[in-house]
């Protein structure tokens, strides 16, 4: 299973970013393989408009099955991730990357 | 003649300007009036009138034809704005982010991205003797007001002749709706209060005007309050200041009932006659 976050950071210290379509980064943990990567989104910051979906649609392209994240997606960008099938957790938004992880395994974060 | 009033900071009293500029000037000319604030117009709570003319407007956006689509991704390559998504083999478009350039449609090898008209709000009409008002009103949910200012001016620039003077009650800010509500203006007002948040904003304004290479002026509202940075400001940058209208809780008053101050206020008067005699001064210096 693969599962994204959207943090501030590279690794499982990182805080975590609670925006989804202007997040810094997203970490992806695939848990099969114990394998942490990331994507660099600090580009979407220079968006005027419509940084959700495109975040969204870079997200689709890693295939992940849970997204952990903050505030929980904006309408445009839940409108694409919808498609994906990608499951969505929030109120992960101010703790570190591994906290976040934690309380999604103890199923403490809120399905959006 | 095409006025545009304008500020930088939001609520200095654009609105309450052009309502009683227009009202004063159709006094004794043909004047029209119109609402270019089309995310949130309120001159029309001023100007009592009669509807002649009621119109929906509508942009043009990509629709996705699936069936000849070889997902090729140039779409959503060229969109500068991300309205157009690939997601695997599906094309997604976000209407309210779309800018109407078209480039996703032209460059679309299949033609697989037809352009449809789609409303993004409605454009009224109003008439009370010598003075006409169009007000366009974006629909809940669009964000892009360009393509609707736009429109809205043209729908002036067909109706009415160049004798016509043309009043552009203008958005706020210096972001694009205030670049398309000026852009054709021969003069631009700027409107400021004496604060620092109401020099700061002038000062965007100012610089974003004269980057347009537009004549303007400024009218001081709430003059009183605050201090005199913005007459200093103004001096320095050798930019004519056209009126001072002053604070006072009784045109509060009179504004916040929906009427017209010049009516009922003399010192406005004077200041309206100041702003039109400089007008007057700028097209006779242009025409010789």
């Amino acid at each position: 299973m693969k599962i994204a976050f959207t943090t501030k950071g590279t690794d499982w210290d990182s805080a975590m970013d609670p925006r989804f379509g202007r997040t810094e980064y997203f970490l992806i943990y695939d848990d099969d393989k114990d394998e942490l990567s990331h994507y660099d989104n600090r580009d979407s910051a220079n968006d005027a408009h419509g940084a959700g979906p495109k975040t969204a649609q870079k997200l689709f392209e890693f295939k992940p099955d849970i997204l952990i994240t903050g505030n929980g997606p904006g309408g445009n960008a839940a409108t694409v991730l919808q498609k994906t099938g990608v499951k969505i957790f929030i109120g992960a938004g101010d703790i570190t990357v591994k906290e976040a992880y934690e309380a999604f395994k103890s199923s403490s974060l809120k399905e959006f | 003649m095409k006025i545009a009033i304008a500020s930088g900071k939001g609520g200095t009293g654009k609105t309450t300007l052009s309502t009683n500029l227009a009202s004063f000037l159709a006094e004794t000319h043909q004047v029209v009036l119109t609402d270019l604030d089309v995310e949130e117009p309120n001159s029309g709570l001023f100007i009592k009138a009669d509807l002649v003319h009621e119109e929906d407007k509508f942009k043009m956006v990509p629709e996705w034809a699936a069936d000849e689509c070889i997902l090729c991704g140039n779409c959503q390559k060229v969109c500068n704005f991300h309205a157009v998504i690939q997601l695997g083999e599906m094309i997604m478009v976000f209407p309210e982010l779309c800018h109407g350039c078209y480039a996703c449609s032209e460059l679309c090898p299949t033609s697989s991205l037809p352009m449809i008209p789609k409303k993004m709000g409605g454009l009224k009409h109003f008439q009370k003797g010598n003075l006409s008002f169009i007000e366009s009103r974006l629909d809940i949910g669009e964000e892009q007001a360009v393509p609707l200012i736009a429109q809205t001016i043209s729908y002036v620039e067909e109706h009415f002749s160049n004798e016509v003077i043309r009043i552009f009650d203008s958005p706020p800010g210096t972001s694009c709706p205030v670049i398309e509500a000026t852009k054709d203006a021969d003069f631009i007002i700027l409107v400021t209060e004496p604060t620092p948040f109401g020099l700061h904003d002038l000062k965007l304004a100012v610089e974003t005007m004269r980057e347009l290479k537009k004549d303007l002026g400024v009218v001081v509202n709430r003059y009183g309050i605050g201090n005199d940075d913005v007459l200093q400001y103004c001096k320095e940058e050798q930019i004519a200041v056209l009126a001072k209208i002053p604070n006072s809780r009784r045109i509060a008053e009179i504004y916040s009932q929906g009427h017209l101050i010049y009516k009922e206020i003399p010192e406005v008067m004077v200041e309206l006659e100041n702003i039109t005699s400089y007008i007057q001064s700028l097209k006779e210096k242009s025409l010789s």
